[in-house]
């Protein structure tokens, strides 16, 4: 159980049986009043946000929530399947719980899968993924104007942002964080 | 600046300049308290109980406790014959952390004997108004985007006229729904002290534990805070000279403390007798911290002290 001066950026609770996450916090207390914890929260399923303040009295359940690792299968209709490494057991992620990840996600990805009371909610990436560059123009000669970009498509439809260098049937290093590429990868 | 880690924070020249500026107050509000015939005083930081406020919670020290304010003993040298004190010292208050807050801070405080708070009131003013000349703020202060008017009388305003003109609910009405605190903090104090220094006035006595009642209107105490920029920045009040009224709000605040589960305070027995001996006077504690806040422009208590406790 928490009590209000637990709460902090970041902290995750439930309420109303759903998981919630502070993303913006303040202590204010005016003359010799009360303390006031103003809190902006988000629900960690549905995204929505809503603020409230909370009094010292007032107490917080935690919300039970873990990652797992867990592998990236295939996607069915739109439902994305992911195999827990420990006992082989699949679970699957909607679209929108997926969100942007899923245009990093290669077949046999580990990822840490987001399991709320043991129900999956999200997924994190690893920070960097290899890809295959499966569709780029081919460099033209004597185009050596450095800072020039070219956009590329890599194994899952994504397209990003290469330098002009880069050929079809290359590796290619992301940051996930940021969707930017980083390096070509040897071999 | 404050989203900045270790000591990294401290080579800042703008922490520099606040680190300067603060120096420079504490030496003028010294230097006029001494002009005025103040004696400077030091009660202990570490004491076997502070007086019993339902809001206010002190740090254990072994059996003790940090002083949450130097509030009882200040007023048992008021009692004991010292007419005029002021002291400089160190408060502590747990769970209390915010923008504005830091639970270790820093406190100017004043007695002065045969004073009411109107009287304290305008020696709050004459003060300020010269250590702002000390500052090179003889007319008006930059407050964020505005520009506050410091050479004017400065704005006097009851509570129950703020709720009046701020508020879509009175004071009476915010306080029956338990709402005084959410009505002031997002419809009051963001009017206050906007473009010059507001006294705030006459608080219900339900918010002033050891203020004295209005004798013309007994649900309201004699408290004052003032504000500069929207800002809190010293709350004084009409010493409550009556000891069996005192220890009847003690009780109240320590049966309220119970409820909460909080830390038992003993009832400060020498404390209630010596008020047998007080004189009519007033006292007002004053936001070191915060008045370097108006005077850096800036909105983050963690720019105008050394350390912040997450630094340490």
């Amino acid at each position: 159980m928490y009590t209000a001066s637990d709460l902090r950026k970041g902290l995750r609770l439930k309420m109303d049986n759903e998981p919630y996450i502070i993303v913006e916090f303040n202590f204010v207390k005016p003359g010799k009043g009360q303390a006031l914890y103003r809190c902006k929260l988000k629900n960690m399923i549905t995204g929505s946000q809503f603020e409230r303040s909370f009094r010292s009295v007032d107490t917080f359940e935690p919300a039970d929530l873990r990652e797992k690792k867990m592998q990236y299968l295939y996607k069915e209709g739109n439902k994305y399947c992911f195999m827990d490494n420990e006992n082989y057991e699949q679970i699957y992620l909607t679209e929108d719980q997926v969100g942007d990840a899923k245009n990093f996600l290669i077949d046999n990805l580990d990822v840490e899968i987001l399991l709320f009371e043991d129900r999956p909610i999200g997924l994190s990436l690893p920070n960097f993924v290899d890809f295959i560059v499966t569709e780029a123009e081919p460099w033209a000669k004597g185009d050596t104007v450095s800072g020039t970009t070219k956009p590329v498509k890599v194994q899952t439809g994504y397209t990003i942002q290469v330098p002009t260098f880069i050929s079809e049937g290359e590796k290619i290093r992301v940051d996930t964080r940021t969707g930017e590429y980083l390096t070509r990868v040897k071999g | 600046m404050s989203a900045l880690y270790d000591d990294d924070n401290l080579c800042l020249t703008q922490k520099k300049q606040i680190l300067n500026l603060r120096a420079k107050l504490i030496h003028s509000i010294r230097s006029h308290f001494i002009k005025h015939d103040f004696l400077e005083v030091e009660t202990p930081l570490r004491i076997p109980s502070p007086a019993p406020e339902e809001h206010i919670e002190a740090i254990p020290s072994g059996n003790w406790f940090l002083q949450t304010s130097p509030e009882i003993y200040m007023k048992r040298l008021l009692a004991a014959g010292y007419p005029r004190i002021f002291q400089i010292s160190k408060c502590f208050r747990a769970g209390e952390r915010g923008n504005k807050h830091l639970p270790e801070y820093t406190m100017l405080e004043w007695y002065v004997s045969g004073f009411n708070y109107f009287r304290l009131m305008a020696q709050c003013e004459e003060i300020l108004k010269a250590v702002f000349t000390d500052m090179g703020h003889a007319e008006c202060i930059s407050w964020q985007d505005r520009k506050i008017v410091l050479n004017s009388p400065w704005e006097k305003i009851t509570v129950a006229d703020a709720f009046a003109r701020h508020a879509k609910i009175s004071c009476t009405e915010a306080i029956d729904k338990n709402q005084f605190e959410e009505v002031m903090v997002d419809f009051i104090e963001p009017n206050l002290g906007i473009n010059r220094p507001t006294f705030l006035y006459d608080y219900p006595v339900e918010h002033a534990a050891l203020a004295k009642r209005n004798l013309g209107h007994p649900d309201v105490a004699e408290r004052f805070e003032l504000y500069i920029g929207a800002l809190e920045i010293a709350n004084g009040f009409s010493e409550l000279t009556d000891a069996n009224e005192q220890k009847q709000r003690f009780e109240k605040a320590l049966a309220a403390r119970a409820k909460k589960k909080w830390a038992q305070y003993t009832m400060p027995e020498k404390f209630l007798s010596s008020l047998k001996n007080i004189p009519e006077s007033a006292g007002i504690a004053l936001g070191i911290d915060r008045l370097v806040m108006v005077l850096a422009n800036t909105d983050c208590i963690d720019d105008v002290v050394t350390f912040t406790p997450e630094m340490l």
